[in-house]
């Protein structure tokens, strides 16, 4: 039996709904910021712990890796909160079709990407 | 549904509400740190350790550190079953993940009864 079936291989055409792209980056960020934790908790912990603690996650915190994880576990938060704020508008029966449902999440992405740069900007 | 309220098992709409409770929590504590961040300067560890010198900010840390346990159990959950589909093999993940979780509330504990 010969199958009529549509083939698309051409990859170009084929790309995730500004929903679908929300979607994972929420999941992303969540897993993301649950393993950040260690890094923060860690750093929370020492820096109460003692005087010594504080200077050395003070001198961490000023270094390259201190900067990158404090900037990413920020803007993943930011993302996570924003993309929630989105879910419990649409708890309420708001933004749930495809239309708006596709604008609302380019407009919490692009919410996002602004804010992140701002926080860059800040934390650097 | 009385059956339902007694049982152990699994219930969606439980998760469904303590997903978005412990949410709430956790977003309300995040504006409140952000908001301590923006307006102190953090400059020695006296400072440091009187942001949660006090009863309520104890109280809040730790509010929030439960609520992340709880959060993480449900949406570490629901990431877990769509991708990873040997059921031994999510239940050991789950473990553990659970347990680190566990453990960053119990570090919490004794780290804010120490301030």
């Amino acid at each position: 039996m010969k199958k009529q079936r549509p083939v698309n291989l051409d990859l170009n055409t084929i790309k995730f709904p500004p929903s679908a792209i929300s979607s994972i980056l929420h999941r992303v960020t969540g897993v993301a910021m649950f393993f950040a934790l260690l890094f923060v908790i860690w750093a929370w912990a020492v820096s109460l712990g003692s005087e010594e603690g504080f200077n050395n996650v003070q001198i961490i915190m000023d270094g390259f890796l201190g900067k990158f994880v404090a900037i990413g576990t920020v803007s993943a938060l930011t993302y996570h909160i924003l993309g929630g704020i989105r879910h419990g508008i649409m708890d309420m029966g708001y933004w749930e079709e495809l239309e708006s449902g596709n604008t609302s999440a380019n407009v919490v992405i692009g919410i996002w990407v602004v804010l992140t740069v701002i926080l860059g900007v800040a934390l650097w | 549904m009385v059956t339902n309220q007694a049982s152990i098992k699994r219930n969606g709409i439980q998760d469904w509400v303590s997903l978005r409770a412990t949410a709430l929590i956790i977003a309300l504590y995040s504006f409140y740190l952000a908001f301590v961040f923006i307006t102190t300067d953090i400059s020695s560890f006296a400072i440091w350790q009187g942001i949660f010198a006090s009863l309520f900010m104890k109280v809040f840390t730790f509010a929030a550190l439960v609520s992340i346990m709880l959060h993480v159990r449900i949406g570490l959950w629901q990431v877990l079953t769509d991708y990873i589909k040997p059921t031994g093999l999510r239940a050991g993940i789950q473990y553990v993940l659970n347990l680190i979780a566990f453990a960053y509330v119990a570090v919490g504990l004794f780290v804010l009864w120490g301030v």
